[in-house]
Formats: C-alpha cells, sequence, structure tokens
C-alpha cells in the first residue's frame, strides 16, 4: 500500500511541478505578485512529495518488500541494515529519486531562504528549477519507475552488487549529487536572468552562496568517491581518469571558475557574460554526467544496466536544456550590459587567468571523454583515451595556474603590482626552491619532476598563507594585536586561504605518491616474508569466515621491525553468495599521512601459495585530506557576512545574539 | 598601456592558451591513445610495435597457466583467431576462462601479446562492449542466447 502511496505522491510531484514550470514565470512576465507567490507554496509541496515518495521506497527497501521488482532486483534479507538503506540509491531507479529529491530540495530552498530576491527573479528562478524537475519526474515516471510491482513476489532478492556493499555508498552519491544539483541553481539563476534581461553584482552575490555550496559537497562527494575506489576496488589506485570520473570532475572544474568569477562580477561589475556562460556550462556539464552515466554508452564500474530508452529520453532532456539554454543566452546576451576591460596586472586579470586554464583544462576533460565515443559513431573505429592521454594535456595546463595561485589574492582590484606581490612572495619562492633542490639532492637527481612538483606543493602551502599572515601583521603589531587583526578580517580571505593551502597539500599528495610509491606483486605461501615500506611482513595464514551475506578468506599478515611485531593487517577475498561475485578487500594501514596497502589475488597453482600485491603509498592520505581543507575554506567562506548583505532582517538578529 | 594594446594583450593569451591547449590535446591524441584490435586483427594486420592496443575477446577454456604465481599466459580468442598474452600482476577478481575480457597492451616481436593492463567488468554475465560489437559486426555472435557462437566460451561463471 505505502508504495502505491509513493508512486502516487511521485505523479502528483510531477503535477505540481507542471503548475511551477509555467505559472511563476508567466506571473513574473504580467507583474502577477500573486501568480508569483505559486512557486513559493509549490516548490514546498514538491519536495514533501518527493520525500514521501523516497520515503516508501525506503520502506520497501527495510521491509525487504520482494514484490516489488527494484527490491528484489537490489536487496537481499540478509543484507545489513545500513546497506538496506543506501541499497535504495545503488540503482538506477532509486538514485534517480534520490536526484528529484535534491532537485526539489534545493529549490525549497530557495524559496524559503530567497526572501530578499526581487520577486521577478525568484519567480523565473522557481520556475526554471521545475523545468528540470518536470522533465526528471517524468522521465523517472516513464522509463524508470522504482515502484513497479512484481507478480509473483519472489521469495528471496538477487542483493546488491557487492562493490557497492560499503559505507562509501551511504556518502558518497548524495554529496555527489547535492554538488551536482546544486549547481542547478546556478543554471535556474543564470537563465532567470537572461529572461529577466537584467544583471548586476547583486545578481552575483545571490548565486555565489549556493554555487559555493554545491561546490563544498561535490568536492567532497569526488574525494569521498575516490577514496572509496582506492579502499574497494583493491587496484590501489585513486584516480583512473574513467569517463565518469571525469563526469564529475569537469562540473567541478567549471565550477570552481564560476566561483572565481562570480567574485569579479561582484566587485567590479565585470565578467558579467561570461559568468552567466559559465553558470549554464557547469549545469549542463552536470547533465552530461548523468546522461553519461545513465545511458549505456560507456562501459565503466559506474555505469547502470540500462535500456536505450532511457538513453534516448536523457539525451533529449540535455539537448532540450542545454540547447534551450545556450539558445536563449546567444538571442539575450547582447541586451546585457558588459562591464569594461580592466588592467591584466589587476585581481581581476589574474581571476581571468584562473578562469582561462580552468576552463581550458576542463575542455581537454571533455575532448578526452567525448572523442572516443563521437570517433566510434562516425568512423566506427573504436579507441581508449586513457591516462596517459590526461597526464599529457590536464598535468601541464595545471602547471601554470598552480604557479599563479599564490599571486591573485596578492594583487589589488584595478592595478596590481605584480613586483610587490612577488617580493611578499620571497618566503615562498625559497621554501619552494629548497624543498626542490633538497629532494633532487636526496633521489640523487633521479626525480627531477616529482621535486619540481613538491617544490610546487610547498610553494602553494607558504604562498597561500602569506595573505592572511601580512594582513595581521605579526611583526609589526606583535602576537595579540596580529590576533586580533586576524579576527577583523573577512572570512571569505581564510577561505581562500584554506582552499588554496588545501590545493597544496592535495598535490604533495598526488606527487608523492605517484613519484615514490613502491609496489611488490608477489605469490606467497604462510609463513614467508617480504620487505615493504621499511618493515618486514610476514604471510602469517589464510583464514575461512562467514559474514551475513558472503564467505570470505581472510589473510592474516604480520609487520616486523627488527624481529618486533608492529601490527597485523587483514586482507581478504569475499565471495557473496546471492550473486556469486568475488570482490577484494584491501588492508590498510595509516601511520602518519603514508599507509600500507595489501591486496589479494588469486591463489596461485602451487599449492596453499597466494598471489600478494603490497604498496607502500607515501603521503598518499594527503590527496584527501588537501580536498578536507579545500570544502573547509569554502565552509567558512559560506559563513562570510558579505553574502548575506541585502539580507537585513538576518542582519539585525545577528548583532543582537553575541551581544 | 593603451585601450587598444590591453585588449590585443588579453586576446593574444587567451589565444596562446588555447593553442597550447589545442597542440597538447593533438600530440597526446597522436600517442597515447589505445586503439581497440579483435584477435583476429591482430594476426592480419600486425600493428606495428609499440603502437598502444586494446586487445578485447574471450579468455580461450584451458589457455590459463600461471608460472610462478604472478606472471599469467592465456590466449584471447574471438573464435577465429586467437593470440597469446602475458600478464604481471593481479589478475581483476572477474577473470575467467570463456568470459569476456579486454586487455591492453603492446605487441612484442614475437607476436606475443604483452599486457600491462587486463580488464575484467564486476558483473558476473559481463561481456565487454566493445568485443560483444565486433563479434556482432562480424557475424559471430549467437543472438539468440547472447553469446557467442561458437561453444568454445565453457561454462562461464
Amino acid at each position: 500500500m505505502i508504495v502505491e502511496l509513493g508512486h502516487y505522491a511521485l505523479i502528483l510531484a510531477l503535477a505540481a511541478s507542471i503548475v511551477q514550470s509555467v505559472v511563476p514565470a508567466l506571473g513574473a512576465y504580467r507583474g502577477d505578485a500573486r501568480m508569483m507567490e505559486v512557486g513559493q507554496t509549490s516548490s514546498l509541496g514538491v519536495f514533501l512529495l518527493l520525500a514521501f515518495s523516497f520515503s516508501a521506497l525506503t520502506t520497501a527497501y527495510v521491509t525487504s518488500d520482494f514484490s516489488v521488482a527494484n527490491v528484489y532486483e537490489n536487496s537481499h534479507s540478509a543484507k545489513p541494515m545500513l546497506f538496506k538503506i543506501s541499497g535504495v540509491w545503488g540503482n538506477h531507479e532509486g538514485s534517480m529519486l534520490l536526484w528529484v529529491l535534491i532537485l526539489a530540495l534545493f529549490s525549497a530552498l530557495v524559496a524559503s531562504f530567497g526572501r530578499d530576491l526581487p520577486p521577478s527573479l525568484k519567480a523565473n528562478v522557481l520556475s526554471v528549477q521545475a523545468w528540470i524537475l518536470t522533465a526528471f519526474i517524468a522521465f523517472i515516471l516513464f522509463t524508470s519507475n522504482p515502484f513497479a510491482r512484481l507478480f509473483p513476489a519472489p521469495f528471496e532478492g538477487q542483493d546488491l552488487n557487492p562493490i557497492l556493499q560499503d559505507v562509501g555508498l551511504a556518502i558518497h552519491p548524495p554529496l555527489l549529487y547535492l554538488g551536482y544539483v546544486g549547481f542547478s541553481i546556478a543554471f535556474s539563476f543564470a537563465v532567470a536572468a537572461l529572461i529577466d534581461g537584467r544583471i548586476d553584482a547583486a545578481w552575483a552575490r545571490w548565486v555565489r552562496p549556493w554555487t559555493l555550496a554545491a561546490w563544498i559537497f561535490l568536492t567532497l562527494g569526488i574525494s569521498m568517491g575516490s577514496y572509496w575506489a582506492y579502499y574497494e576496488l583493491g587496484w590501489g589506485g585513486w584516480w583512473f581518469w574513467d569517463p565518469v570520473e571525469n563526469a564529475s570532475f569537469m562540473p567541478w572544474l567549471s565550477g570552481t571558475a564560476l566561483l572565481h568569477s562570480a567574485v569579479v562580477m561582484e566587485k567590479r561589475s565585470a565578467l558579467k557574460v561570461w559568468t552567466i556562460l559559465l553558470a549554464i556550462l557547469t549545469f549542463s556539464l552536470s547533465l552530461l554526467g548523468t546522461f553519461l552515466v545513465r545511458s549505456g554508452v560507456l562501459t565503466s564500474v559506474h555505469a547502470f544496466a540500462t535500456d536505450p530508452s532511457r538513453g534516448v529520453f536523457i539525451l533529449l532532456i540535455l539537448c532540450l536544456f542545454i540547447g534551450g539554454a545556450l539558445a536563449l543566452f546567444a538571442f539575450r546576451a547582447s541586451s546585457l550590459e558588459s562591464g569594461g576591460l580592466f588592467q591584466p596586472v589587476s585581481r581581476e586579470g589574474a581571476l581571468v587567468l584562473n578562469n582561462l586554464f580552468l576552463t581550458t583544462a576542463t575542455a581537454t576533460v571533455l575532448i578526452g571523454t567525448l572523442y572516443p565515443l563521437l570517433l566510434e559513431m562516425v568512423t566506427g573505429e573504436k579507441i581508449s583515451v586513457g591516462e596517459p592521454f590526461f597526464n599529457l594535456t590536464f598535468g601541464p595546463l595545471m602547471v601554470p595556474l598552480l604557479l599563479a595561485v599564490p599571486f591573485g589574492p596578492l594583487l589589488a582590484w584595478k592595478r596590481g603590482d605584480i613586483a610587490g606581490a612577488t617580493q611578499r612572495l620571497y618566503w615562498a619562492i625559497g621554501a619552494a626552491l629548497l624543498t626542490a633542490i633538497i629532494v633532487i639532492a636526496l633521489t640523487r637527481g633521479t626525480e627531477v619532476l616529482a621535486s619540481l612538483g613538491l617544490g610546487l606543493g610547498v610553494w602553494l602551502l607558504i604562498g597561500s598563507l602569506v595573505d592572511v599572515v601580512e594582513r595581521a601583521n605579526f611583526r609589526k603589531a606583535g602576537l595579540s594585536t596580529g590576533f586580533a587583526r586576524l579576527k577583523g578580517l573577512p572570512r571569505s580571505a581564510f577561505g581562500t586561504t584554506l582552499a588554496h593551502f588545501g590545493l597544496g597539500v592535495t598535490v604533495i599528495g598526488i606527487v608523492c605518491v605517484s613519484a615514490f610509491e613502491t609496489e611488490i606483486v608477489t605469490s606467497m605461501s604462510p609463513g614467508e616474508s617480504r620487505e615493504a615500506g621499511g618493515y618486514e611482513i610476514r604471510f602469517d595464514d589464510m583464514e575461512e569466515r562467514s559474514g551475513p551475506n558472503y564467505t570470505e578468506d581472510v589473510a592474516t599478515f604480520t609487520l616486523l621491525t627488527a624481529g618486533a611485531t608492529v601490527d597485523r593487517i587483514e586482507s581478504a577475498r569475499r565471495l557473496y553468495t546471492a550473486r556469486q561475485m568475488p570482490t577484494t578487500e584491501a588492508g590498510l594501514r595509516t601511520e602518519w599521512f603514508s599507509q600500507l596497502y595489501i591486496s589479494l589475488g588469486d591463489s596461485a597453482a602451487n599449492g596453499g601459495a597466494t598471489v600478494v600485491r603490497i604498496w607502500y603509498k607515501p603521503l598518499v592520505t594527503l590527496i584527501w585530506i588537501g580536498t578536507l581543507f579545500m570544502a573547509f575554506g569554502g565552509l567558512v567562506s559560506l559563513a562570510d557576512r558579505r553574502l548575506r548583505v541585502g539580507a537585513p532582517a538576518a542582519r539585525k538578529a545577528r548583532r543582537v545574539a553575541p551581544a | 598601456m593603451t585601450r587598444k594594446g590591453k585588449r590585443l594583450l588579453s586576446i593574444g593569451g587567451i589565444f596562446s592558451v588555447i593553442a597550447l591547449a589545442a597542440g597538447l590535446v593533438l600530440t597526446a591524441m597522436s600517442d597515447s591513445v589505445a586503439y581497440f584490435n579483435s584477435p583476429t586483427d591482430i594476426v592480419e594486420r600486425t600493428p606495428g610495435p609499440g603502437q598502444r592496443i586494446r586487445l578485447g575477446g574471450m579468455v580461450e577454456s584451458g589457455s590459463v597457466v600461471r608460472d610462478r604465481g604472478e606472471t599469467v599466459t592465456f590466449r584471447v580468442t574471438d573464435t577465429v583467431q586467437s593470440v597469446p598474452v602475458t600478464y604481471t600482476g593481479i589478475l581483476p577478481d572477474l577473470f575467467r576462462e570463456g568470459q569476456g575480457v579486454v586487455a591492453e597492451g603492446t605487441l612484442g616481436p614475437d607476436r606475443l601479446f604483452l599486457a600491462d593492463t587486463v580488464l575484467a567488468k564486476h558483473d558476473e554475465n559481463y561481456m565487454p562492449k566493445e568485443v560483444v560489437d565486433d563479434l556482432k559486426a562480424r557475424g559471430l555472435w549467437d543472438h539468440d542466447a547472447s553469446r557467442p557462437k561458437a561453444a568454445g566460451t565453457g561454462e562461464g561463471a
């Protein structure tokens, strides 16, 4: 019964979205306040209906109701509760439902928190959001209904793909969708501004917090996904340039560009047309990602089993929204008043440079991802574009960008002083060069690229701190005044510092693990030992165990230094019984920022021995720790009071609170 | 600097970055892209040494030999021709005789395919899409049973 109610709520949500697509926009066109008000109620209504619908599906999963086809195909009564719940979005239909739920959540948030938006802009934004909602709810109802019943109801489900039976599934997709879908707000604001034909610095101020929020979630989502793939797949890699990873990385790159260009628009009222275009492109790339994952054009770990009708439907949505928005842009962009030119050496000039490199890098990733698909469609020839391609194109483009990062915040608006900025960066330059020289000396000149990479990382770490430290002026003002000054700095300054610092941390992690990791592939019998990461690693024994829905062979390894036991690592091969599918559970030991990684291969032909792969990955965790810094920087920046200017009521309340 | 000079400088800068990117993409495309080949393609056309290839087909039943544990040799077949492959490392969880596989690497001088990556997807009924398309295009695909025609596929999974 609850399942049918959930289905019904989904249909109602479609109807309400259709109303919301038309009425507020029409109201804005006619200047009818009551019609514009409709968006307010309907966006909350759609969100509640979708939330109900989603809970209905979750209930079916929790109670293992195998009469629902979707539950039968993706669940099992013996599955642990956490995976029953996260399994709701571990499949195409359920994850689509989560996707629209988050989309509706963002509309509802704009409706509730956007009190200070001009009514016509807000009405248009909510209508544009509703167009996207309508398209995707229709997609779910017509091609991917999660509520379809099975008759007769089977006794037991087919279980969830074992790779997905991990905490990662509970966290990675929701975060990623919050990011992907969050960019829809920037898109809707852009389209609404084009419909209105009016755009100013205030627009950028309204859009920035939403973009920032989406960016934070996407950063965390991608990073979480990367760590998940790293420990779950047992291949020891943290980024594969897999087309689906690229699909999430492209909106991140262009979203990062958007964050920076919106600053220019807000402060200098320039780059308006470009910012609008970036907002449209960023969400278009999110939609492209959705299409790539769900249309079945790709073979990837992520690709869902799909039928062609879905691909065609999403392709239609994609063309409609991207094509429509770009056409609108082409028609209206010229009517938007554009800002003047500015000095190349200035804060805004630096931000333009950032945008130039980020969008060019996005374009190369896009080419690498789509070219094989297009080539196959046109000539039938099949090629694969992998890591070597991206290392050759994306890598070189990032170097000048990363070199420029510390300069940006040190240049003044309007007219920057590059010599002055360089002077202030003396410490950073010195530390970077010193790092490079030390690494070259330690590796006896064998790792020139890595030493330059590490120098670049240190340059980012120290360079990003210069701005805040100088503004506090500890040397002249003394510690206490310095800290008082630090307190008085706008939070966005700390946000920038943290995010750029995080970039440096990630760069160091990437360089270290790429250049200095050691890998041993060997076959071992119980009692044998190997050397890795400064330890003697002894393979003790192999033991059979059984979990709730799998059986596993667990190998125990003992780590020894000079004969003394340091730690034990367990690494396992699992066989999930329902699907008869094996997975690898890697054994990890983290010491400081480095990790020892052990994964098991096949049992080798000679009795008792097993193939073992042991990696020592120096500073590997910095890759993800850096992204945490970036996300935290975004969060701090989001708390900046400037983003709430134009919200007088809220500001008053804040002033009262600390007193 | 004059207004005109500024404009020229910005446009020049933008174009040089784009040109740099285009140059990088074109170089990378010609050097680092792997072409899909079936075993028949390799036997008939013999690609040059050093050319990166994705070799796709089925693992021939009874061909998997593990010597010393970590190096594995097997034959990849498309039911017409087969190519010997050698690989050092851990095979994917779903690597099995009779199942679809894609091996990436280069062809050695003795016509032994030296794979540096072996992919088998995480799905028990997996046949790589490229392999299926290739077999279909050459009429080697049994549409009714959804598997390759010749029963050289063994008892898959």
